[in-house]
């Protein structure tokens, strides 16, 4: 069970989130405007990158937001949280980081 | 005569058990005695009740093995009827007056056992034998599955409801220590100290580990004295708590870390309101596991006798619980650990017949002390051989030259045989927090590296086994666990002095080979039956990673998940494919650590407190009218209202007729409703609804369709507008909840520029819906303050009114095809309005229908619902709705519609279909294949697939079966013969294809 720190309610259990996928996948501006494998690959392809991900989660349990999640998804820690519209740090370099003992 | 082998009171170290009350308990229908803070196992031992099971695969007589939770063989049946629980360790079942023990895997009874036959025939039992043998064909899988059951039969699963209850506890602190032993003891003392929130958990009835039973003493004095005065320390402190009989099981992110602490175990039944067990999910800071060590065995041939048990463990019985595990005893080691053993139970009267030390001149305080006593030791030897059948009766020993057998075996008489192979860490939490370990080749053994947690292992689970070292550590790590949680500086506790002699380097282990090939069975996993030669066997036939030989030979897949053989195993194997042991690897370590009941697991969410129930607020109405309730998500919903003498089908089909004929009413007030507003919200809904919003004027309603970006229809319902900026969104029941996320991802992740708020109101309102040619009636006559005309309220129109003086919303719209109004009312008032509506009624024939009813009314008007038709692969235009899909304008999921598959021509489209004989039942679920030869009923496969059938229900207004389905090129097809193919009952029905709207095609009765 994650700890999860929503940028308005502060951490807070992973019951009351739900995931929402990568948050770096970018909506056309123009659907129309562009071919069918750019607006395929909008909609169906994910990369599934081994480490430190930016991921969509919604405060559903919660205050309803949807906000960025920086997440290593092999070791689970927690890398930060951020309002959308708001740019995420880089993760800090493994020596540097909190709760590592 | 009873508990022979029970030691005399009296003297320094007479046990922790209470002489003074005798509790009587029954092990296979035998009354047998014992005594407070005994366990099933030290009280079998003290009877001489050594065979205590039968093994898993070849039914070989079994003996207590451990002292703890390693325990592979002694699993019991406990307790009898609804409170029965297989496979329990005898070595943790604290004994208590009235227990009832059974042993387990054996029939008839535990002496004579017919499945030992297999032993006889063993070699029909290699590793991979399930792999190989219970293959194919399939069909006998039915065979193989009862010859399983009844050869393995690991226990029986109790038959009815469990009676007890269990509890969940949510807990903060700033340090778990895990494991009451010296470490974690000392630990929780520098941590409390500094005044830090602690939890101190343990698994044995009491605190203080292994310390219990040993000979030893801490700060001067007996270490269990010295145990019950630090835990005295401890309950004083305000913020520790200490929790003995609680296993920490499972170690997950975050430092999370559940326990289960066994309440109500140790008692015949637990008492009123009290649960059986618990489960603590703990959020720790940071976690000391001070978890201790599991001592290994040696393999050597027929090393199953009953009476082979651990050195630690004889040590223990004797110390702890005062009884002797046999008159006379042989120690085999590799390691000082025996040593310990042989002079304790010299001590306690027992006749140690000799030490088999592997190691060629074993030197030490503790050999010398073992010479000093006048007991035999045999340097550089191995024991090569078990005797005896249902007990242990000598062992042949022989010299060892590197690790073969040299010279001739020479026998030794025993009744036990205690085995030391030296220390395995208790690294499964660590582990399973993702921690890595180490192959400390010193110790022959895993150890705790790096740690991936807020985490510190201290003592003998850091692979630091020496009393002194473990109180030191454990004041360390304590320490520094409070520092790092913001308590003290740091600085630890002083270390008491120990009594305990230093050991001498072992010699790490782990086989020995047989006096002569097949002689004996070698055992490396007891409870599992995999031997030496197994695995052997295994890395011949390929399989030469861990992971791939524990699941073909199922080496430490038992119970005990191979406490005492995972490692052993391992580096047999290691020895066999000829690489380093932590290149072959070590299995991953998974919760739970021992078995967890379901009930803890579950704990209070059973019955009614499954999950939250949603009841609308005429609920209490429909339960006085009888209905009969169905579950929508987490709504009861009433599903039909059967009167006395009715079938079911009766009811619906009543309900149906009289809602076509005069007048019904139904509950939706579980139909999800979201309040819009804002400045863009007619922009917003052009945005998520396929057709267009700009011109909709206040006051009235259109029906839309959502899809998800892939083109597929996702929600649909109708949305009113109320005012300039705003309306009122419904969504199905079932989508309610995920459209609301789903339009709050639209707003704040792609279009935070869009000025509207959303909010749901789903629980804010109740809801009636009017259906029928009387409808207007009914409503003209409860309702005030409204002209109910079709020119003042028109199809899909919408006014406020009041009815019994309650204000109400009132919606011109059909889900029946029929005359219909809905009536919305806040929530509070939703009985009385419904009662007024019902009163109104009453004159006209109104009735009351449920969910069934509604389902038919709206297969008969040909609607898709969400889930059957709507399955997340049809479009709007598969499902007709083509016209409902805006040229112009965006929308999401637009650009996907013209995709190519999206815009192929056999693509599955909605129909109706009606059976060729009237009688017929269409059932849901069914393929459509196509008429004709090579089709149909008895055709050969492949037979092509035309369809399935989607929805399905009895047509009281056409007198016969019909359904809804999705088929290929449908709408094109009106009027062909299908065959409805049910593969689940065989039968095949003939139906034709028709248009999937059944009555009034025209929508005419809407708009009267
Ligand atoms: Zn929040």
């Amino acid at each position: 069970m994650l700890l999860i720190d929503c940028p308005w309610c502060g951490t807070r259990d992973q019951r009351e989130f739900t995931y929402g996928g990568d948050a770096a996948v970018k909506r056309p501006a123009d659907p129309a405007a562009v071919s069918d494998k750019e607006w395929h690959d909008y909609v169906y392809i994910r990369v599934n990158p081994r480490g430190s991900h930016v991921e969509l989660w919604h405060h559903n349990a919660g205050c309803r937001r949807w906000f960025k999640l920086r997440r290593d998804v092999v070791t689970h820690e927690m890398q930060g949280s951020a309002p959308i519209g708001s740019e995420l740090e880089p993760p800090l370099p493994i020596a540097g980081r909190p709760g590592k003992p | 005569m009873s508990q022979l082998f029970r030691m005399a009171p009296g003297g320094a170290w007479a046990g922790l058990i209470d002489r003074s009350r005798e509790i009587r308990f029954s092990f296979d229908g035998r009354t047998l005695r014992g005594h407070p803070g005994d366990t099933l196992a030290s009280a079998l031992l003290a009877n001489g009740v050594r065979l205590v099971g039968r093994s898993f695969k070849y039914h070989r007589p079994r003996g207590i093995v451990g002292v703890g939770a390693e325990e592979p063989n002694a699993l019991i049946q406990l307790r009898r009827g609804e409170r029965t629980e297989p496979n329990v360790r005898a070595t943790q079942i604290e004994l208590h007056d009235g227990l009832e023990a059974e042993s387990q895997n054996r029939w008839p009874s535990l002496g004579f056992d017919l499945g030992a036959v297999n032993s006889a025939l063993s070699g029909l039992f290699p590793a991979g034998f399930y792999y190989k043998t219970f293959m194919w064909p399939a069909s006998w899988w039915m065979f193989y599955e009862t010859f399983i059951r009844r050869v393995a039969g690991m226990g029986k699963t109790a038959t009815a409801a469990d009676p007890d209850h269990y509890e969940h506890m949510h807990v903060h602190c700033d340090v778990l220590v895990v494991g009451g032993g010296p470490a974690g003891l000392m630990a929780a003392r520098a941590a409390g100290r500094w005044g830090a929130r602690v939890i101190v958990c343990d698994e044995g009835a009491a605190l203080g580990g292994s310390v219990l039973g040993e000979r030893l003493f801490i700060d001067g004095k007996p270490a269990p004295d010295w145990v019950r005065e630090t835990e005295a320390e401890l309950a004083a402190m305000p913020e520790v708590r200490l929790l003995a009989r609680t296993t920490a099981f499972g170690y997950y992110d975050q430092n999370m870390v559940t326990l289960v602490e066994r309440v109500a175990d140790h008692v015949l039944m637990p008492g009123h309101h009290q649960p059986r067990q618990r489960l603590w999910l703990v959020r720790a800071r940071r976690v000391v596991l001070a978890t201790g060590a599991i001592e290994r065995p040696i393999v050597f041939a027929d090393n199953d006798r009953p009476g082979v048990m651990l050195a630690s463990a004889a040590r223990a019985y004797a110390n702890r619980y005062a009884v002797i595990p046999g008159k006379r005893v042989v120690l085999f080691t590799c390691n000082d650990g025996a040593y310990a053993t042989a002079l304790d139970l010299a001590d306690a009267g027992v006749d140690v017949a000799g030490i088999v030390d592997t190691r060629p001149d074993p030197t030490g305080p503790l050999p010398a002390r073992a010479r000093a006593a006048g007991l035999a030791i045999h340097a550089g030897h191995a024991v090569a051989l078990a005797h005896g059948g249902k007990a242990l009766s000598g062992v042949e020993i022989m010299a060892l030259d590197g690790d073969r057998l040299t010279g001739s075996s020479r026998p030794l008489h025993c009744d036990v045989l205690a085995v030391s192979g030296g220390w395995n860490p208790a690294v499964h939490l660590f582990s399973q927090a993702q921690g890595k370990l180490r192959f400390d080749d010193i110790l022959g053994s895993f150890v705790p590296d790096r740690a991936a947690q807020a985490v510190h292992v201290a003592g003998s689970a850091a692979g630091h086994f020496a009393l002194g070292q473990c109180l030191a550590e454990g004041a360390r790590a304590g320490a520094d666990a409070a520092r790092l949680a913001g308590f003290g500086d740091g600085t630890p506790p002083a270390t008491p002095a120990t009594s305990e002699d230093a050991p001498a380097p072992h010699r790490t282990l782990w086989a020995i080979p047989p006096i002569e090939p097949g002689k004996g069975k070698r055992f490396v996993d007891v409870q599992n039956d995999v031997t030496a030669e197994d695995v052997a066997l295994a890395a011949r036939e390929g399989y030469r990673s861990v992971e791939h030989l524990k699941r073909y030979t199922t080496l430490g897949m038992g119970t005990d998940q191979g406490k005492t053989s995972n490692i052993t195993g391992l580096a047999i194997l290691s020895g066999i494919v000829g690489e380093p042991i932590p290149k072959v690897g070590t299995t991953t370590f998974r919760a739970p650590y021992t078995p967890v009941t379901f009930g803890t697991l579950v704990g209070p969410e059973v019955g009614e407190h499954l999950d939250p129930i949603r009841h609308s607020a005429m609920h209490p109405w429909h339960v006085k009218a009888g209905a009969q309730f169905v579950n929508a998500g987490l709504w009861k919903r009433a599903q039909l209202y059967r009167r006395p003498g009715e079938t079911e089908q009766q009811a619906i089909d009543r309900e149906v007729l009289n809602t076509r004929e005069k007048v019904g009413i139904v509950d939706v007030s579980t139909l999800g409703k979201i309040d819009i507003q804002g400045p863009d919200a007619v922009e917003f809904l052009n945005r998520v609804y396929t057709n267009a919003w700009s011109k909709l004027e206040i006051g009235r309603g259109r029906y839309g369709i959502m899809l998800r970006e892939d083109g597929m229809v996702f929600d649909d319902g109708t949305t009113t507008r109320l005012g300039p900026n705003h309306f009122l969104m419904t969504t199905t029941t079932a989508n309610a909840v995920r459209v609301m996320a789903w339009l709050e991802y639209w707003l704040q992740v792609q279009w935070p520029d869009l000025k509207v708020y959303v909010a749901s109101v789903t629980e804010q309102w109740a809801a009636a819906a009017l259906a029928g040619p009387l409808a207007r009636l009914v409503l003209a006559d409860a309702v005030e303050g409204l002209d109910v005309s079709n020119e003042a309220l028109p199809f899909m129109g919408y006014a406020t009114a009041h009815i019994a003086g309650i204000p109400v919303r009132v919606f011109r719209i059909s889900f029946s095809g029929e005359l219909g109004f809905e009536v919305n009312v806040a929530a509070d008032h939703g009985m009385t309005v419904w009662e007024a509506l019902m009163k109104a009624g009453e004159k006209h024939g109104i009735m009351p229908y449920g969910t069934e009813a509604l389902g038919v009314l709206r297969i008969e008007k040909g609607h898709f619902v969400v889930g059957p038709e709507a399955d997340g692969r049809t479009t709007a235009d598969d499902l007709g709705l083509s016209g409902l899909v805006s040229k112009t304008k965006d929308f999401i999921g637009k650009r996907s519609l013209t995709r190519p598959a999206l815009l192929a021509p056999d693509r599955l489209q909605l129909v109706g279909l009606m059976p060729l004989d009237k009688k017929d039942e269409i059932v849901r679920g069914c393929q459509l294949v196509a008429d004709g030869p090579g089709s149909g009923r008895g055709a050969r496969p492949p037979v092509p697939m035309e369809g399935v059938v989607t929805s399905n229900c009895y047509s009281a207004t056409l007198g016969c079966w019909i359904a809804l389905a999705l088929v290929k090129a449908g709408r094109k097809r009106h009027g062909e013969t299908l065959h409805a193919q049910s593969p689940l009952t065989g039968r095949s029905v003939p139906v034709k294809i028709v248009p999937n709207v059944f009555i009034d095609p025209e929508g005419a009765r809407l708009r009267v």
